[in-house]
C-alpha cells in the first residue's frame, strides 16, 4: 500500500509552501530568481541574456552606472598561456593595483589575486622564506628577486576536481572561472591549490562606485557576493576580446608575456621554444599553464 | 576485381592530397597576407623627446661643428652630468651625426631617424634587439591577436644612462594581524 504522507510528498509541500510565503511577502521575484538559477554551464542562450539583462538592471541601480556584462565563449582555436620573466620583474607591485582596479577586487577586505613574493637570490626559489610585506623605500633591493604569484591555469587544476557543486571548471580557451551563484563557499578549492591563487570573501565586498570597471564578464570580474571564492581569469572581460590583461599592460619593466599557445608566432610560443623555463611546484603534475623564464 | 578497387583508392588518395596541398597553399598565402597587413598596423611609439629639444637644428643651423671629444658645458650639460653608457670609451658624435643633426648615425655612417633608434641600440646590444623584435624583451600594449603598440628602446632606457631606474614599490598587502 502506498503511503499518503512520505517523506517525499512532505519535503515537496514545505518547499512549496517556503516558496510561496516568500513570494506572498513582497520578495523581489528577480532574486528568487536568482536563487533558483541553475549552473552556468545548464544555461540556454536565452536563459543567460535575460539574467544578464537583469544583472545589468541590478548593478545600474546599485552603482548608478550604465554597466556592460558579457558573456561572450572562448574564442575558437584559443589556449591562453603566460609567461613572466623572472629576470626582469623589480617587484614594484604595479600589477597587484592595476588587477584589483580591474576586476573589481574588494579594497576592504583587501583581496589581491597577485601576490609578489620577493626571495633571496642566494637560495633560489624558496616559498618558505619568501616575503610578501617587502616595503623598502626603492625596489629592486639588492640580493633579491622578486617572484609574482597568482592563478598559474593548470591544464590538470585540482581546485576544479576537488569543487563538489562543480561552480568552478576549466573553459575551453584554459581559464578556470568560478560561477560565482553557484559557489557554495565551501572553500575546498583553496585547500586544494597549491599556489594560494583562490582567495575567499569573507565580508561583503566593498569597491569604491567610481573607481568600478563596468566592462564586465560574468564568469570574471562582476561584483561578488559575500562567501563566495575568487581567483584570476586572465583578465576574461579583456582577453576574449582580443587584449591584453592589465597585468601585461601595466608592467614597467615588460616582463610580462601573453598570447595564445595554438599559435605558432605568439610571444609565449616563442619563449617556450626558445628560452629557459620553469613552472611552479612541477611535482605536483598541475601543469599549468603560466611559465616563468629568464630572458637574460 | 581486387586490383581496380586498389587502383582505384589510391587514385582518390593521391587527388585528395594534391587538392590538400592546393588549400594549404592559398591558406599560406592568405596568412602571409594577414601578416603584412598587421605589420602595418602595428605602431611604435615615438621617441622620447625632452620638450623644445627637436628639432636639433633649431640651434646647431647657426652653430660651428666641432668634432673634438670633449666635456660640454654650456649646453646639454644636464646630459654630461649623467652619461653613463660606456662613457669612458664613446661621446655624443658616436651615435649624433655632426652635421645632421636631426639624424642619428649607424657606426657604419649611415644615418637613421629618430624613430628607427632601436637599429642604433641594436648594433651592440644585438641579442636584445632580437628578443625585442619578437616582443620579448620590452613591452607590447594593445591586442595579443592583432594591433599592437610597441615600446622603442629609449622609451624605457634612457639612451644617455640606459640602466632601468629603481621604482617606488605600491603598498604591500594588509598584514593578516591587521584584519579587523
Amino acid at each position: 500500500m502506498k503511503k499518503e504522507n512520505s517523506r517525499r510528498s512532505f519535503l515537496k509541500n514545505i518547499s512549496l509552501a517556503t516558496f510561496s510565503a516568500l513570494a506572498l511577502s513582497g520578495c523581489d521575484m528577480k532574486a528568487i530568481d536568482e536563487f533558483l538559477q541553475q549552473n552556468f554551464r545548464t544555461l540556454s542562450k536565452k536563459e543567460i541574456d535575460e539574467i544578464i539583462k537583469n544583472l545589468e538592471a541590478k548593478y545600474k541601480r546599485k552603482y548608478g552606472k550604465e554597466f556592460h556584462v558579457s558573456a561572450k565563449p572562448a574564442i575558437e582555436g584559443t589556449l591562453f598561456g603566460y609567461a613572466l620573466d623572472l629576470s626582469r620583474c623589480i617587484g614594484c607591485r604595479r600589477c597587484v593595483y592595476a588587477c584589483v582596479k580591474e576586476n573589481n577586487q574588494s579594497r576592504e577586505p583587501q583581496i589581491h589575486w597577485i601576490q609578489v613574493l620577493q626571495m633571496e637570490k642566494e637560495k633560489g626559489i624558496d616559498f618558505a622564506h619568501s616575503n610578501v610585506q617587502y616595503n623598502p623605500e626603492k625596489v629592486p633591493e639588492k640580493g633579491h628577486f622578486y617572484l609574482p604569484v597568482q592563478c598559474q591555469q593548470c591544464r590538470n587544476p585540482q581546485c576544479v576536481t576537488v569543487c563538489p557543486v562543480k561552480a568552478t571548471w576549466q573553459e575551453p580557451d584554459g581559464i578556470v572561472v568560478v560561477d560565482y551563484n553557484w559557489c557554495i563557499g565551501c572553500r575546498y578549492c583553496m585547500a586544494a591549490c597549491p599556489y594560494g591563487a583562490r582567495h575567499f570573501n569573507w565580508g561583503e565586498p566593498n569597491v569604491p562606485v567610481e573607481e568600478i570597471n563596468t566592462e564586465m564578464h560574468y564568469l570574471g570580474n562582476r561584483p561578488r557576493m559575500k562567501g563566495v571564492v575568487e581567483k584570476c581569469t586572465f583578465c576574461i572581460q579583456r582577453t576574449r576580446e582580443g587584449k591584453y590583461p592589465s597585468c601585461v599592460e601595466i608592467c614597467p619593466v615588460g616582463a610580462r608575456k601573453f598570447g595564445n599557445l595554438l599559435d605558432p608566432d605568439s610571444e609565449v610560443r616563442y619563449i617556450l621554444e626558445n628560452k629557459r623555463v620553469i613552472v611552479l611546484k612541477q611535482e605536483l603534475n598541475t601543469q599549468p599553464k603560466f611559465y616563468y623564464f629568464f630572458g637574460i | 576485381m581486387t586490383f581496380f578497387v586498389v587502383l582505384f583508392f589510391s587514385c582518390s588518395k593521391k587527388k585528395s592530397e594534391s587538392d590538400h596541398n592546393e588549400i594549404h597553399k592559398v591558406y599560406k598565402d592568405t596568412e602571409e597576407n594577414k601578416e603584412t597587413e598587421k605589420a602595418k598596423e602595428d605602431a611604435i611609439q615615438q621617441p622620447p623627446f625632452s620638450e623644445g629639444i627637436f628639432p636639433c637644428t633649431a640651434c646647431h643651423a647657426d652653430l660651428l661643428p666641432n668634432p673634438v671629444r670633449r666635456e660640454l658645458t654650456e649646453m646639454h650639460d644636464d646630459i654630461s652630468a649623467i652619461f653613463d653608457h660606456d662613457s669612458e670609451n664613446r661621446w655624443c658624435l658616436d651615435c649624433h651625426d655632426l652635421k645632421n643633426r636631426d639624424s642619428l648615425k649607424l657606426a657604419s655612417g649611415k644615418l637613421l631617424d629618430f624613430k628607427e633608434s632601436y637599429k642604433l641600440c641594436g648594433q651592440c646590444h644585438g641579442e636584445k634587439l632580437r628578443d625585442w623584435k619578437v616582443g620579448v624583451h620590452g613591452k607590447r600594449t594593445g591586442e595579443w591577436n592583432g594591433k599592437k603598440e610597441y615600446s622603442l628602446c629609449a622609451n624605457c632606457h634612457n639612451p644617455h644612462t640606459p640602466k632601468f631606474k629603481e621604482l617606488s614599490p605600491e603598498p604591500p598587502p594588509i598584514r593578516q594581524e591587521d584584519i579587523k
